[in-house]
């Protein structure tokens, strides 16, 4: 088997802020495959848009402290030179954001945007680039390419602006599109045509992609792996069939129990997670899901309460959970010795409160 | 973009209006009667009413605001001289034509207003720039504390001790004093320098707090994440892209002063004796010159107006979303 293209080992980043420091990532690893696309789902705050950033480097290195380590095709990325980053950004990953008429510059017109990009990898000619960037606009569908490049983005409607940013990350053909939550800010038609087109230039392109989402039915839809992220740690992981037909882990259930279907009755009441997401401040001790967890290990020992799970393999297939129930029926050995090795969670939120 | 422009202008001429409206009945409601502080100590009820007449203020207020307006779109006849329109009236303590100190005084005031308004936007922004990009370090701070000093003080004050260090000490800077452009450029440009610097001082200090501020906020903004995850350069990055967020701010603010500086830089032209509008208005205030006071109100009006106009032009060019 050969070695995936991005392989994220116990990543690890912390803010220093004035409360103290908050531990946005606490530990996460995951792989992704050439062509592959691996959804990362969980809610607002659990560290899954954290995580790409930091990959590329583009969080404030000022107040961030990363570790672990996050290997793209042979190349270490964290503590990575700026320099060394900066030939990855847009060339071999490229990134679309959430709202696409924020992320796109209003004071350059569309075309010259992804000119700008090109030109900066390949150093072609300002008429190669210009061509190359109407290739993209069309491939992406965005009809009279030729015409909407010399205009500005706010004259493009929503899902437009999104396809001009895809086309825009994908105009130097990179091995990895991250797409931090790519469909949140259109509407649910435009949503599934941007899903499509993702699928379709994945097909052709080979890219690998990780979709950072807080929508299951996207993840369905488009996913081969998924990864389940709660206050900055991994609480699922596997295949997308598996994490969503058979889901392991109590928040992940919650999540999939959560989401309404045309098929439920009309006045069948939504069913949320109950609770809010732990303050990453000070998080829960043991298990940062116990407090909202209808399945929790009752005692005065519980591990729930005392000891951070870590994923452990569950069932075949590199599905794994992050979860005392799971660990505790007997699927100890599946995983690594890495994974068996459980922290103890030691009270050290505070540790950095002197921090400006 | 013509429509835009026709709306402007028919804009500013009410303002125009309304502002001349204001500060002639304005110069009504006055305790000291222009007339009597013309008729000198010897003075009869006869030479005052003679003055009166001569000024034209025997007549009801309404009737002077009528004839005002007359003159300035028609002309009007003052005894036997003929005053062309667009005429303002004449200075009830020289007897000079309004319009033509007015045009005499501009110039002066435009050297002062301009040539430090390159210094200190061309200081300021820079400064700011910096202490964004540098945010946190100790040319952040350091700068950030001067400028605060240099916020705090005055012109009066800057102005006399750079004048005795600089000038009468130090002999590194020519005398300050308004020569025209015109007849010696380099003399115009020497003399202005210390009352630049001065002016330039005090305001860079606020531009470069400003543009900080706009900076930093500009580098937060998701189209700046986004070029920096196309993998450009930190040149690229803040060259190109950021600053244009950041400059608007800037340009709004510097509308409102340019205005103000082109009214007249009161203090700045007191303290170095240059004789602008700032200068002419304080006289005039100080004389009771109702003509004068209407002139300057109104070529200061007329000033921030054309500024306004001028920032939206740039605005346009700046931001393509605002373009009509």
């Amino acid at each position: 088997m050969t070695s995936p293209l991005l392989a994220v080992r116990d990543l690890r980043v912390r803010f220093a802020t004035e409360g103290g420091v908050v531990k946005a990532v606490d530990g996460v690893s995951f792989d992704v495959e050439r062509g592959r696309t691996l959804g990362i789902v969980g809610e607002s705050g659990s560290g899954k848009s954290v995580t790409n950033l930091t990959l590329l480097g583009l969080h404030n290195p000022a107040r961030t402290t990363v570790e672990g380590s996050a290997v793209l095709d042979g190349t270490e990325l964290v503590g990575a030179s700026e320099r060394t980053l900066r030939d990855l950004r847009g060339q071999r990953v490229s990134m679309v954001f959430q709202d696409p008429l924020t992320a796109l510059s209003p004071y350059y017109t569309v075309g010259a945007q992804i000119v700008e990009t090109y030109r900066r990898h390949t150093g072609a000619g300002r008429r190669e680039a210009l061509d190359r960037a109407i290739e993209m606009l069309d491939r992406v569908g965005i009809p009279q390419a030729a015409r909407r490049a010399r205009e500005y983005p706010h004259l493009f409607s929503g899902g437009m602006r999104q396809r001009a940013m895809i086309a825009m990350a994908l105009v130097c053909e990179p091995d990895l599109l991250i797409a931090d939550e790519p469909t949140t800010a259109l509407d649910v038609t435009v949503q599934a045509q941007i899903l499509d087109l993702l699928g379709e230039l994945q097909a052709q392109l080979g890219t690998a992609i990780i979709l950072v989402t807080h929508d299951l039915g996207v993840v369905a839809d488009v996913a081969d792996e998924v990864l389940v992220m709660y206050a900055g740690r991994a609480v699922e992981l596997g295949p997308a069939t598996r994490v969503l037909e058979t889901p392991k882990h109590p928040y992940t259930r919650g999540l999939l129990a959560s989401v309404p279907r045309l098929s439920d009755p009309l006045d069948r009441p939504l069913r949320p997670v109950p609770g809010a997401p732990p303050s990453l401040l000070a998080p829960p001790p043991g298990c940062a899901f116990h407090p909202r967890c209808d399945q929790v290990i009752a005692g005065p020992g519980s591990p729930c309460r005392t000891r951070a799970p870590v994923l452990v393999g569950v069932g075949d297939s590199g599905h794994e959970a992050a979860c005392h129930l799971e660990a505790g029926a007997g699927a100890a050995g599946v995983g690594s010795a890495e994974r068996e090795r459980e922290r103890a969670q030691v009270p050290d939120a505070r540790e950095g409160g002197k921090n400006p | 973009m013509f429509r835009f422009l026709v709306q402007r202008l028919l804009g500013a001429a009410l303002i125009l209006f309304v502002v001349f409206t204001v500060t002639f009945f304005l110069f009504f409601a006055m305790p000291d009667d222009p007339a009597r502080l013309s008729c000198g100590k010897t003075c009869t009820p006869e030479t005052l009413a003679l003055i009166r007449r001569d000024l034209g203020l025997d007549e009801s207020v309404p009737m002077q605001y009528w004839h005002y307006i007359v003159g300035v779109f028609a002309g009007r006849d003052f005894g036997t001289s003929h005053c062309s329109a667009p005429c303002l009236g004449y200075s009830f303590v020289n007897h000079e034509p309004v319009l033509d100190t007015l045009l005499d005084r501009f110039p002066a005031t435009l050297s002062l207003a301009l040539g430090a308004s390159v210094i200190f936007l061309g200081v300021g922004v820079m400064i700011g720039m910096l202490a964004a990009l540098r945010r946190g370090t100790w040319l952040d701070k350091s700068t950030m504390a001067l400028s605060l000093i240099g916020a705090s003080v005055t012109i009066q004050f800057l102005g006399v001790i750079a004048r005795y260090v600089l000038v009468d000490q130090l002999r590194w800077l020519p005398k300050p004093e308004y020569l025209p452009f015109t007849g010696d450029p380099g003399g115009w440009m020497g003399g202005l320098l210390l009352p630049w610097l001065t002016l330039a001082c005090v305001q860079a200090a606020v531009y470069a707090r400003l543009t900080r501020a706009s900076m930093i906020d500009a580098l937060g903004e998701d189209h700046v994440r986004t070029v920096r995850a196309k993998g450009l350069t930190s040149r690229q990055v803040y060259l190109k892209h950021a600053w244009r967020g950041a400059i608007t701010p800037v340009v709004t603010v510097y509308g409102i002063e340019l205005g103000v500086l082109l009214g007249g830089a009161v203090v700045t032209e007191t303290t170095f004796n240059i004789p602008g509008i700032g200068k002419l208005a304080v006289n005039a205030v100080a004389n009771s010159d109702l003509p004068m006071i209407t002139g300057v109100v109104l070529i200061a009006a007329t000033a921030m107006v054309l500024a306004n106009v001028a920032v939206d032009a740039v605005y346009a060019v700046i931001d393509p979303r605002v373009r009509v």
